[in-house]
């Protein structure tokens, strides 16, 4: 009902047809769509390649955090700095200081492709963010598990690995999913580098043509992959809520 | 004559400043069962998590078939590998169906091949009155039945001894009876156990030796039939009188 209000509301307005010209013209998608989708196949890389980072390095973090041993004390404390500082910043502004920061420092060995820099800021930023959820996951197994675990006669690393690890992550797989669409979009911020991705791509068709319809098509294709994730997600929680 | 299976000497433990554990004295030989009674929060529960290493002693000696177990240089790990034990709240691992909780010490701890620590797991769920729920999860079964599942648990490594902490508590009346069958059964196969209980009758049944916790304290230690109808200290009639009124007997 309301979205039919609106929708009457924006097609009857005066301002509709120049709107319908601007920012949805068939002829300027066709002639766009190709280069944004190029674009995009980036974007997707980078994403793929930042997500297996994130869920590895994340889950690296979250045991640091978690784990008891004296001996660790030092790397634990590093590591909660870490997930401070890197989830209090805004990911746009780690993308610039990492893209344009670490190339002005001209170390020896430090790649300066703004891409491979664009993809360690987001790797940092979302391990951060993913740290936090597989701490939390950990954290809701009972300790009688444990227990249970090494009374079994596992050693605490295979309870940590086939005990406590399987129910933690099977219970923050919702979170973790809503932080991959999330960074699905924020892959997009790496256009402040000037890299060639979708959004920067529709960006520069728009700017030399006037016409605000590249931007959609980028956007299109952000939600053919988002969406689905979201999809999965509602799947994933429903069955979460029928087990428990 | 062997040394027992499980001796404990002097054992105290703290929790914060509030003493738990208050010199314990108490040997289990081969075949044996102890039962230990005594009011909630007499410290049976610390006693029996002490015995298997997921509590760590202040003072005293734990020995297990002669050896010293408590000493910092013992591994943990390979002692709890030659005892059983079995919780009051089942503590199964959710994720795993029943026969995946039972052989999971044999494949990861002693190292058996999957289908021989299967093949036992199936026979021992089947004597345990199981068969053909060996694919279910822990949430598709009753509580009796989920506790049938962590004493083969606990039984499949073979242990030395068995250290069953109220296993009957968190159930229902009715399914009581089905659990302390497969104790029974234990007992009659010779397995040393010490049994933490509130089911008198039950100690009366199966205990070789029933020892009457007290504050920390073991305050009187005799057959069955001695502390139960003949009890010595004040502490032990008081108990036993309390439960006589709460109906418990
Ligand atoms: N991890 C712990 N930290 C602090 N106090 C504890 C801990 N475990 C047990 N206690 C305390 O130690 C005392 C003895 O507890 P324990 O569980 O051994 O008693 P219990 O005889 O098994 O009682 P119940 O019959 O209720 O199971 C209690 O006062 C309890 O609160
Ligand atoms: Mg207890």
């Amino acid at each position: 009902m309301v979205i039919g209000g609106l929708a009457a509301l924006i097609f009857t307005s005066t301002g509709w047809p120049d709107v319908k010209e601007t920012f949805f013209s068939a002829q300027a998608f066709r002639t766009s769509f190709p280069d944004i989708l190029d674009g995009f196949w980036l974007d997707v890389k980078m994403f793929l390649a930042v997500e297996v980072i994130v869920l590895i390095l994340g889950l690296v973090i979250a045991l640091i955090r978690t784990s008891r041993l004296p001996a660790l004390f030092p790397i634990r404390l590093l590591a909660a700095v870490y997930c401070d500082l890197f989830r209090g910043v805004p990911v746009i502004l780690l993308v610039y200081l990492f893209g344009f920061g670490i190339p002005a420092l001209q170390l020896a060995g430090v790649p300066t492709d703004p891409i491979i820099l664009a993809c360690f800021a987001l790797s940092l930023a979302y391990s951060a963010y993913v740290a936090e959820v597989y701490r939390a996951g950990i954290a809701s197994v009972h300790q009688a598990q444990t227990d249970a675990a090494l009374a079994t006669g596992l050693t605490p690393l295979q309870a940590l690995r086939f005990v406590v690890l399987p129910q933690a992550i099977r219970r923050v797989r919702p979170p973790l999913l809503n932080d991959f669409i999330s960074l699905q979009k924020d892959v997009a911020l790496v256009s402040v580098l000037g890299i060639q991705e979708a959004f920067r791509i529709a960006q520069i068709d728009s700017q030399s043509t006037f016409n605000y319809t590249p931007l959609i098509a980028a956007a299109l294709l952000y939600l053919a992959v988002t969406i689905p994730m979201a999809r999965v997600l509602d799947h994933i929680t429903a069955r979460g809520e029928v087990n428990a | 004559m062997s040394a027992p299976v499980l001796e404990i000497t002097g054992v105290t433990k703290s929790f914060g400043d509030r003493p738990v554990l208050d010199g314990i004295d108490l040997a289990v030989d081969e075949h044996q069962a102890v039962a230990l009674i005594g009011a909630s929060g007499s410290g049976k529960s610390t006693l029996l998590r002490c015995i298997d290493l997921l509590v760590e002693i202040d003072d005293g000696d734990i020995f297990l078939d002669g050896e010293v177990i408590t000493d910092p240089s013992v591994d943990p790990v390979a002692v709890r590998r030659r005892l059983g034990f079995v919780f009051q709240a089942f503590n199964l691992f959710p994720h795993m169906t029943a026969l995946e909780n039972v052989v999971l010490g044999a494949v990861r701890a002693q190292k058996v091949g999957r289908p021989e620590a299967g093949e036992r797991g199936r026979d021992l769920l089947q004597r345990f009155g199981l068969a053909g729920r060996e694919d279910d999860r822990p949430d598709q079964l009753s509580g009796g039945q989920q506790q049938r599942v962590a004493l083969a648990r606990a039984f499949a490594g073979r242990p030395r001894a068995l250290l069953l902490d109220e296993v009957t508590s968190a159930l229902d009346p009715e399914l009581v009876g089905e659990v302390l069958e497969v104790v029974r059964d234990l007992k009659q196969e010779g397995v040393t156990m010490i049994i933490a209980t509130h089911e008198m009758s039950f100690a009366r049944e199966v205990a070789d030796t029933v020892a009457f916790l007290d504050q920390g304290r073991i305050v009187e230690r005799d057959t069955p039939d001695r502390v139960l109808d003949d009890p010595q200290q004040p502490e032990t009639r008081q108990f036993l009188r309390r439960l006589l009124e709460a109906g418990r007997v």
